[in-house]
């Protein structure tokens, strides 16, 4: 049986070691969970990141807990969760506590009005590549310009944006569906 | 009461995030800065510097950093910051966690179920405008600086988003490579003047 002492670590890797977001995350995650524990084969792990994807919340955890409640039930889950975010949880109190004590210093700010304009382009930048993923094309390009539109000028919170969204393809596949079955 | 709010905002924010780290980082940018003003728009800049340049799960970090932020700036002191810190991010994780162990008991294996593609196919999409409008409202003089006030951090400021959207778009190069190489820029051109 996987001891969960093992869950808890393999996790703790997977949370500490990787920068850049979740899906950085999935080398070291197919490496650690299927080459070395074969706590799942290739073929379930492909399934599980298809889920992860499609689940609500954060991938990384997702993964966690997908994979700690099929070894070792919820106690299994849990373990695994705790041990992928301590380590950045902890990490960034550290920085938190560290920044709030320098943001005053004239070093510190200067610093920052460098990064800040790096931050921007470092949220605009997976837009480009999350759009050829999302199969974005000439046609249905006025959904995500309709969306940015909403929220960045009329305010409109995205938590509506998204409810939309899935109202309208829940909608859209009916519509589908029918049409096909006419056919 | 700051923590209840905090408890009850990113529980919303974990359950509706849909497409990764950076759909929850427009989430949370929407919720902390926009309506609850726990955060400037510069503060959240900032945090979104240190999320990117730190291990972990972008969503996590930014959760993290913007509870600890957020009670700090209400007037609590630090510890109870932490305090902060803790509970934005479990509760983040808590109601995705709860689905997931609920679907995993339930079909153990994935199986494709064509409503939930149709959502997805629309959802998707969607989350590329949120992302593109979350990076459109940090366009902003607290972080480019004022074309007419400060015309030079402006223009270097441009530049060096410019290089950084390049060099991460087209060339790969990793976040926190991309922000340490700002920062240096940023103390040579603003810092370093000064001291000499």
């Amino acid at each position: 049986m996987t001891k969960l002492h093992e869950l808890f670590w393999t996790f703790f890797k997977i949370g500490a070691f990787t920068i850049g977001g979740g899906y950085a995350m999935i080398p070291l995650m197919e490496q650690e969970i299927v080459d070395k524990r074969k706590w799942l084969n290739k073929e379930e792990f492909m399934d599980t990141m298809s889920l992860a994807q499609s689940m609500p919340g954060v991938f990384a955890v997702n993964m966690a807990t997908n994979v700690g409640f099929r070894t070792r039930g919820f106690a299994g889950a849990f373990i695994a969760v705790m041990g992928n975010v301590l380590m950045p949880i902890l990490l960034i109190l550290v920085l938190a506590i560290f920044f709030r004590q320098f943001s005053d210093n004239p070093m510190v700010k200067s610093i920052f009005k460098g990064i800040r304009p790096a931050v921007v382009a470092l949220i605009a930048a997976p837009v480009f590549n999350m759009a050829k993923t999302a199969k974005i094309s000439w046609s249905n390009f006025w959904i995500p310009v309709a969306a940015t539109l909403l929220i960045w000028l009329l305010g409109v919170s995205p938590v509506i944006i998204i409810l939309v969204a899935g109202l309208g393809g829940f909608i859209y596949g009916k519509i589908k569906g029918r049409k096909e079955a006419k056919k | 009461m700051i923590f209840w709010q905090l408890f009850y905002t990113f529980l919303k924010i974990g359950i509706f995030t849909f497409g990764g780290g950076y759909a929850m980082v427009a989430l949370i940018q929407n919720e902390v800065v926009v309506e609850n003003q726990w955060l400037t728009s510069q503060e959240f800049t900032d945090v979104l510097a240190i999320s990117q340049a730190s291990p972990g799960p972008l969503g996590i970090n930014t959760a993290t950093y913007t509870g600890y932020t957020a009670v700090v700036n209400a007037g609590y002191p630090e510890y109870m910051g932490i305090l902060g810190a803790f509970l934005a991010s479990f509760s983040v994780i808590l109601l995705p966690f709860l689905l997931m162990l609920i679907i995993t008991k339930v079909l153990l294996k994935h199986k494709d179920n064509p409503t939930l593609a149709n959502i997805f196919l629309i959802l998707r999409k969607v989350v590329v405008g949120l992302i593109a409008a979350s990076a459109l409202l940090l366009v902003s003089t607290e972080n480019f600086g004022s074309p007419t006030e400060s015309t030079f951090r402006f223009v270097i400021s441009i530049l060096i988003f410019i290089g950084v959207f390049v060099a991460s778009y087209k060339f790969k190069k990793s976040p926190i490579l991309l922000i340490l190489v700002s920062g240096i820029i940023g103390f040579l051109v603003y810092g370093l003047p000064d001291v000499i």
